[in-house]
This record gives C-alpha cells, sequence and structure tokens, in this order.
C-alpha cells in the first residue's frame, strides 16, 4: 500500500511528487502517457505570470502571486532555465488606456509589485524596438518572467524519484474505489495499488478523475490553443513578454522570447470535445501568426520553425478546485489552466503541506534537494567544454548540429531517473531535433542511441510512445 | 591554437573537389573538418545512378561518385579529420572544431572554405497543420533510414513536392515494397529534374498532381491519412477540393536552404533568394579569406556542377593564400525580368580577365526566351532558349573578352528577353 498516489505526471503532478518527497512516505505517481510532461505541460506558453490578470480574491490570484515568488530559488536549486525577463500589456487603443490602469488596480489588489504604465510609442520603443508603432501605451511588469515547462516538470520528476517517488507509466486510471478508509486505484494496463490519500492532478482528465470518487461532479473543458515557433535568429524582435490588451477585438495573443532564445507566439482558444485533440488547424495557425504580426509587424513567416497546441483544462466555475474533496482523503487539484504553470510551485507546497498534515508525516532526514541538470555543451565555455570531452568523449560527438547537442547530453537524458525513452523524450531533455532542421538530420542518430541505451530495436523506438514507433520494418 | 593555411568545412562533393583543386593549385597545407564518420557527405545515401555524366562521362552511384574524389583526396595526402563538427568559424578565419577524439580545437586558417551544404527544409516550415505523431519524415531522413540504416518508414506514402529527392525515394520506397500513392506539388511546375520525373514516377504509374498541397494531416500516435486540396493562382488551397488520402507515412520534399549558420558567426553576408554567400568571381565572400562553393552556396541540381564550382574555389583559396587579394572595388550583378539569381552576385573591378562562368535560375517557367548578359545596358552575350524552368539551373559561360565588357561596365545586368 502506498502513502499517496498522485495522478498525472505534468508539472502539478511531478511538483507535488517532489514536495511530498521530502516527508517519509511512499508515494507513486501514475501517467497515462510514455513520459512526464506529456500534456498540458509540454505545450503552453511557458510563461510565468506577474499575477495582474487573474481576478482578486480567486485561487488563481492567490497562487499566481506566490509562485511567482518561488521561482527564483526553485528554479537554482532544481537546475531549470527560468528568466524574469518582464511582461509588457500593450495598448493600441488610446480610448482603452483605462483597460491598463484597470489591470494595474487589480494587480495592486491581487499583491503584485513594481507594475508602472508608460506612454508613447517612444517610450515603448525604449523597452521592446521593435513593437508595432501603433502602440501607444503598456502596463510594465517586471516580476514576470519566462520558463521551460517541460524542462521544469522533468526537474521536478528526477528530483522527486531521486527521493524515493516511484512513477509508473502508460497507467491510465480507469478505476477508484475506496474501502475502509483505503482507496483501491486501477489502471487499464492492469495495475491496481492501494492508497491512504490519492491525489487528482489529471489536467484536463481531471473531472473524469473526480467524477469517479466523488458526488460533485466537475466538468472540464479542453480549451486548445494553437502556437508558432520562430527561429533562433529573431530571437531579438521581443525581450518581455508581450501581451495584447483585451479588447472588443478578442483577447489577443502574446509574442514572447522562450528561455532558449526562440520567438513563440499565440496561443489561440478553441474549446474541443476530444481530450486528446492536439492537432494544429490551418485556421488557427494562420490567426496567432496574424494576431501576433499586430504587436511585432517584423515578425516574418519564412522564420517559422514548427507550430503545436496544447490544451488548457477549464473547469466551469472559471477557477482552480485545489485541496481534500468532500471523499476524505481524495484531493482535488483540477482546472489548472493560466496561470497554472505560475501557480505550479505554491500550489504543490500547499497540497504537500496538507496532505503531510493529513497522515502526520515526518520529514526526511536526508532529502536531496538540489537536482543537477544535464550539461549544455551549447552553453558551455570552450574551457568547459574541452574539460567535459576530457571527461568524457561523448561530449565530443554533435549529434543534433542546429542546437548543438552532443551524444553526452542524449545517453544522460536517457540514463537519469525518469529517463527519456522516445524521441520526443530526448527532444525535451536536450533540445536535440528541437531545432530549424526539426529533427532531419538527427533523427536516424538518436534512435540508434535509444536502442543501444534501451536494449532495444530500432524498429522499437517511439516518438512519442505507444504505437508511434518511427520505423515499421527492415528493408527488403 | 594550431596553424592551417586552409581549412575546409565539409568532407562531401564540394569539399573533396575543392581540396583536390586547392592542392593541385600547389596548396599543401590542407585540412577537411567532416562531422560524419566518413567522407563523402550526402552522396553516400545516394545509391541510385545518374551521377557524374558530365564530370566523368559516365553514370555513377551517389557512393561511387565520392569514391572517386575521396581516392583523389587521399592519393595526395591531405589531412582530414572525421567525426569533428565545426561549432564557429569567426570572422579572423579561427575555425573551433570538437571531436571525441581530439577535444574541442582551435585552428588559425589563413583560408576557410565553407562547404557545409544544405538541409532540408522541414515541415514546420511550410505550416501544415494536423497531427504531431510519427510517419511525418523529410525525404532525406527517409532515405538516410533505408539506404543507410536498413528501415522501411512506412507502407502507404504520399509525397509533398516534387524536388529531387521526394522523386529519388518515391521509386525507392516502391522497390521495397511501398505503395506510393501520389507526390503533390504545390506549384503547376517541378522543381524536380524532367529525367527523374519520367525514371521514378511516370516508369511505375505513381501519379503527380500540381497546383495541390496538403493541408492536413491526421492520425494520433501515427500518420493515419492527409488531406489534400488543389491550389488557386495565389497558391492557396481551394476548400472544395480537399480530399482524404489514407497513408501511414508523408514524405517531404518541399526544398534544401543552405547550411549557413557558420558563415553567420563568420559575419558573412548572405543572399536573401539564395540563403548562400554573396560571392564575388572568386566564389570568396564579403570576409575576405572566406570562400563558398557547392549547395552551401546555393542549392545545385548536380553534384558535377558542385564539383565543377568546388574546384574553382580551391585553385582560388590558393591563390588567395599565395598574395592574391581582392580588388576593393566591386559591382553587384542585378537580376531582372525573371532570373531569380546568379552566382557569383558579384564582380571585382580589377584587370584580371579570365573565362567565367555563371549559374543562374529563373522564377518561372517561361518559355522562347533569351538569356542575356548587359554591360552598361549593351548585350554582351544572349542565348535563345526554347523553355527555361526553376528547377533547371542555367549556366552561362563568358569568353575573357566578355569579363572585360563586363568588368569595365558601371551596371551589369542578367536579364531574360522575352518575346520571338
Amino acid at each position: 500500500m502506498k502513502d499517496v498516489i498522485i495522478i498525472g505526471g505534468g508539472v502539478i503532478g511531478c511538483g507535488i511528487a517532489r514536495e511530498l518527497a521530502r516527508y517519509q512516505a511512499d508515494v507513486a505517481v501514475l501517467e497515462k502517457g510514455n513520459d512526464v510532461s506529456v500534456g498540458t505541460s509540454k505545450a503552453n506558453s511557458g510563461i510565468v505570470h506577474g499575477g495582474f490578470d487573474a481576478k482578486p480574491n480567486t485561487l488563481k490570484a492567490k497562487y499566481n502571486v506566490s509562485g511567482n515568488a518561488m521561482f527564483d530559488e526553485l528554479s537554482r536549486e532544481l537546475d531549470f532555465p527560468f528568466r524574469r525577463n518582464g511582461s509588457m500589456v500593450l495598448c493600441f487603443d488610446e480610448a482603452q488606456i483605462d483597460g491598463l490602469q484597470e489591470l494595474y488596480d487589480r494587480g495592486i489588489a491581487n499583491g503584485v509589485r513594481d507594475m508602472y504604465i508608460i506612454r508613447g510609442n517612444a517610450e515603448l520603443k525604449k523597452l521592446e524596438p521593435y513593437v508595432s508603432d501603433k502602440a501607444v501605451a503598456a502596463l510594465v511588469v517586471p516580476n514576470g518572467g519566462i520558463v521551460s515547462p517541460y524542462e521544469m516538470t522533468v526537474a521536478y520528476a528526477e528530483n522527486a524519484a531521486v527521493n524515493g517517488v516511484e512513477f509508473r507509466f502508460l497507467s491510465e486510471v480507469s478505476a477508484i474505489s475506496k474501502d475502509n478508509g483505503v482507496f483501491t486505484v486501477t489502471c487499464s494496463d492492469g495495475y491496481s495499488e492501494q492508497a491512504r490519500v490519492v491525489i487528482n492532478a489529471a489536467g484536463v482528465y481531471a473531472d473524469i478523475i473526480n467524477n469517479m470518487v466523488c458526488e460533485d461532479k466537475l466538468h472540464i473543458t479542453a480549451r486548445k490553443g494553437d502556437y508558432v515557433l520562430m527561429d533562433k535568429t529573431c530571437g531579438y524582435l521581443a525581450d518581455h513578454t508581450l501581451f495584447q490588451l483585451p479588447s472588443k477585438m478578442g483577447k489577443g495573443v502574446l509574442v514572447t522570447p522562450t528561455t532558449h532564445g526562440n520567438i513563440l507566439v499565440g496561443p489561440t482558444a478553441t474549446d474541443v470535445d476530444d481530450k486528446s485533440d492536439v492537432n494544429t488547424t490551418a485556421e488557427e495557425l494562420n490567426e496567432a501568426f496574424t494576431k501576433a504580426s499586430i504587436t511585432v509587424p517584423s515578425l516574418a513567416r519564412r522564420n517559422i520553425i514548427t507550430q503545436f497546441s496544447g490544451l488548457r483544462a477549464h473547469l466551469d466555475t472559471d477557477d482552480f478546485v485545489i485541496g481534500e474533496s468532500t471523499v476524505e482523503g481524495f484531493y482535488n487539484v483540477a482546472g489548472i489552466e493560466s496561470p497554472g504553470l505560475s501557480c505550479a510551485p505554491a500550489i504543490a507546497c500547499d497540497i504537500a503541506a496538507r496532505v503531510s498534515s493529513k497522515l502526520q508525516l515526518k520529514e526526511k532526514l536526508h532529502f536531496q534537494a538540489k537536482r543537477k541538470g544535464i550539461p549544455q555543451f551549447s552553453k558551455l565555455s570552450n574551457t568547459e567544454r574541452e574539460k567535459l570531452i576530457d571527461q568524457n568523449p561523448l561530449y565530443g560527438k554533435i549529434v543534433c548540429r542546429c542546437e548543438v547537442v552532443t551524444e553526452g547530453e542524449i545517453v544522460d537524458s536517457i540514463r537519469r531517473p525518469v529517463g527519456a525513452k522516445d524521441l520526443d523524450g530526448v527532444k525535451r531533455r536536450t533540445r536535440a531535433g528541437m531545432g530549424r532542421c526539426q529533427a532531419g538530420f538527427c533523427t536516424p542518430r538518436i534512435m540508434e542511441i535509444i536502442a543501444r541505451e534501451l536494449g532495444c530495436d530500432m524498429q522499437d523506438v517511439t516518438k512519442l510512445g505507444g504505437k508511434s514507433n518511427v520505423v515499421i520494418g527492415r528493408t527488403k | 591554437m594550431i596553424k592551417v593555411n586552409l581549412v575546409i568545412v565539409g568532407g562531401g562533393p564540394a569539399g573533396l573537389a575543392a581540396a583536390k583543386s586547392a592542392y593541385d593549385a600547389g596548396e599543401r597545407d590542407i585540412l577537411i573538418l567532416e562531422r560524419e564518420a566518413e567522407l563523402g557527405g550526402i552522396l553516400n545515401q545516394c545509391i541510385h545512378n545518374g551521377f557524374g555524366l558530365h564530370t566523368f562521362k559516365e553514370e555513377l552511384t551517389g557512393p561511387e561518385y565520392a569514391s572517386r574524389y575521396i581516392d583523389e583526396v587521399v592519393k595526395r595526402g591531405i589531412t582530414y579529420k572525421l567525426n569533428a563538427t565545426v561549432i564557429d568559424v569567426s570572422n579572423n578565419k579561427t575555425v573551433t572544431y570538437v571531436s571525441a577524439q581530439d577535444g574541442l580545437v582551435q585552428v588559425q586558417a589563413k583560408a576557410v572554405i565553407l562547404a557545409c551544404g544544405c538541409r532540408e527544409r522541414p515541415r514546420g516550415a511550410i505550416n501544415i497543420a494536423g497531427m504531431r505523431g510519427a510517419g511525418v519524415f523529410s525525404a532525406g531522413t527517409a532515405q538516410k533510414l533505408v539506404n543507410i540504416d536498413g528501415y522501411l518508414p512506412g507502407k502507404e506514402v504520399v509525397i509533398l513536392g516534387s524536388g529531387d529527392i521526394g522523386l529519388i525515394m518515391a521509386r525507392r520506397m516502391t522497390f521495397e515494397g511501398a505503395h506510393v500513392q501520389a507526390v503533390v506539388e504545390l506549384m503547376p511546375f517541378s522543381s524536380g529534374l524532367n529525367r527523374n520525373i519520367v525514371q521514378c514516377l511516370n516508369d511505375f504509374d505513381i501519379p503527380l498532381y500540381f497546383s495541390h498541397t496538403v493541408v492536413n494531416i491526421k492520425g494520433r500516435e501515427r500518420v493515419e491519412g492527409v488531406v489534400i486540396a488543389q491550389v488557386d493562382d495565389r497558391l492557396q488551397p481551394i476548400k472544395e477540393t480537399e480530399r482524404f488520402i489514407p497513408c501511414d507515412t508523408l514524405l517531404l520534399s518541399v526544398g534544401l536552404l543552405p547550411e549557413n549558420e557558420l558563415a553567420k558567426n563568420a559575419e558573412v553576408q548572405l543572399s536573401p533568394t539564395t540563403g548562400g554567400a554573396v560571392v564575388d568571381e572568386n566564389l570568396m565572400t564579403n570576409v575576405e579569406g572566406v570562400f563558398e562553393c557547392g549547395n552551401v552556396l546555393h542549392v545545385h541540381d548536380l553534384v558535377d556542377f558542385v564539383s565543377a564550382e568546388s574546384e574553382n574555389a580551391g585553385v582560388r583559396a590558393a591563390d588567395y593564400i599565395n598574395g592574391v587579394t581582392p580588388c576593393r572595388e566591386k559591382t553587384v550583378i542585378s537580376c531582372t525580368n525573371g532570373v531569380r539569381y546568379c552566382v557569383p552576385t558579384v564582380l571585382n573591378r580589377d584587370e584580371v580577365y579570365a573565362p567565367q562562368s555563371f549559374k543562374m535560375r529563373v522564377a518561372n517557367v517561361f518559355k522562347k526566351v533569351e538569356l542575356a548578359v548587359l554591360a552598361d545596358g549593351v548585350k554582351v552575350y544572349g542565348r535563345k532558349r526554347p523553355v527555361v524552368a526553376p528547377g533547371e539551373m542555367e549556366n552561362i559561360n563568358l569568353t575573357a573578352e566578355q569579363m572585360k565588357m563586363l568588368k569595365q561596365a558601371k551596371s551589369v545586368e542578367i536579364t531574360l528577353i522575352k518575346g520571338e
């Protein structure tokens, strides 16, 4: 029997797992995908929001502001990419400048600090030289930031695993029952385990999980957002995260640098019936790009390197549902849409605190709080590179030429705790295949390395688990 | 830091030919840096024949063609490093490479020839919507999986783009027992060679749909089909013409892009049209002593042309090392009236008048035109062509006398004169 079963290996599930790993408890994470961070956590804006947007006195506002403040230390401790680049909300219409003031006031009510409003295009251009001539004012939020959401999730998961948390993949929960105060969680792969506490962090599926247990039903709408990713060569076009002030034209899209120096634009918002529908559409991609061009007109389509879409878990109530449900020992962390990523560290600590007090858990004597990421060859100085190759010659073999990723990094990403098992897993951990050629050259090489490291055949290597095998057989 | 007179980045057809000719021009201190485990570049995976008709007057496979040049390089004892990836070329010709064997090495060169080839345009660059699972490959990746690694990417195949690699792969996949349902081409014409359309599609009854594109990729973990549609004059898909083709694999052959990341580091000026460097008749870039040749300069149709161009670059680099410096005054050649680009792009206004060839491509299919070179508006060269197309590179060979007229002119123009 486990003390705690966490359902869902996204940023919330892995975050809670890591915070619970501080205690003497038997914790397992069940994930239906082939890896952590394969749902909402891998495909979102990667923004650490300032906290001015959420309505005061909501859970979104509360966790956003406290979560935001935790990122500097957390990103150092767990070694994932984070930068406090600041956010700007741009206004394109003199008549709507009041809207900025409204956001400012809301920010103050939520406890956001250091915000200010600037007026006049010339002032805006001092901060963001490539912003549209038509922008007339902006709310500047210095504490806004950007984070690599999948690397953050992987960091959480690795650190949780190092501290004893068990991760099970391809384990889709099909039933939960409770008898004599003990939950039995059953998965469609036949796995079944008992637990004293169950935490529902199932993202867009959190309603289904909740509804297996609770009388109070939840309804989550999967809201799809399409994004367009631009080449690093146009990374200079934005330094802050640039939002558009919502207007009668709609909510607008953002233009932001990523922690790796690309430019990301999006998202659109389309409610979809199918909770696994992450197909992009031509219309939405066009919409994302066209709207982004309002903010930065010099964005050029020829610099697009890829597109993707992600699903936000939208609850009808428009706020998170967080905490113990009416069924004792069953905790919901549901409806985690924007600014969920920004809230994740605060939610994780909060849930861990509540569960540990519920189960009266004792702290571990030897909790390993620090995690060191995979050494990134491309970011090192030449002296450091020399040293690294000297220690391990695999760091002298460059596999992904666009992002300059070495075989050493790829092998490390596979061998680590909660390591990569497929091409996308390697990509999220090392960036191999994420560059401008989009894995054209490195795919066969990475397949070879995965096959070698996992002791399987090239034919068994998948892109993202399941039936996504890259090749279907041998040639004649 | 080690010192080498001539560093050649890339051991494919361009780098090998440049090395051979630089050696024959008297340069002995040459280092070829190749990132793969063997010399030969992309030719190693091009196991079909059709290479070498111009250079060797016989029909060779890619590996055979490569081995001819590899033999020449080895015979001359030219130094080369394998599994050695160049990660930086600086403006002052310091080349940094890494390899498992040597670690990180900096080489100070007197001249650098960038011969690092091109890469394929990926799916993301052409905005195909839909699923993001397995089964979408660039044609060259599929070619490597089949020809080098021995694996079949899929059984039911649709190919987008009628570039040469796509055409070759249509035939190759058919040989391997796959069924190629269609080749879909956005433009009303093919960017591939006519002989490849005949030999790779027509001979196997593979349909080629012009003015069509793939608008959506269906499936979840693996491709289950694609939606294709006809496009209008503005290349926009026509909704009513959409139709679904079930398949498990989509190959993309939608263009090649010169791989100029290193050139950018070295502050080499690039052409927005070709994606390669802006070079003079010596194939020297704006950075003195840095040369480009082969597909990193502009994408060629035939490897034979790559070799010829690169042999020229090798000789010119050797000349430069021997003290032949470029002239400061340049004339930029303008391309007009349907000429998309020409290489070289600039001429030195010096008094060196040697025969010179110009490679050029047109922007569209034109019939009954004259390719013409004008010096100060006066025609110094003209050649009538029944038809010109973007898929076929045009070659103009000028005499020393004609080059003299160009070099003395204030303006030089390469153009198409249309009509009878």
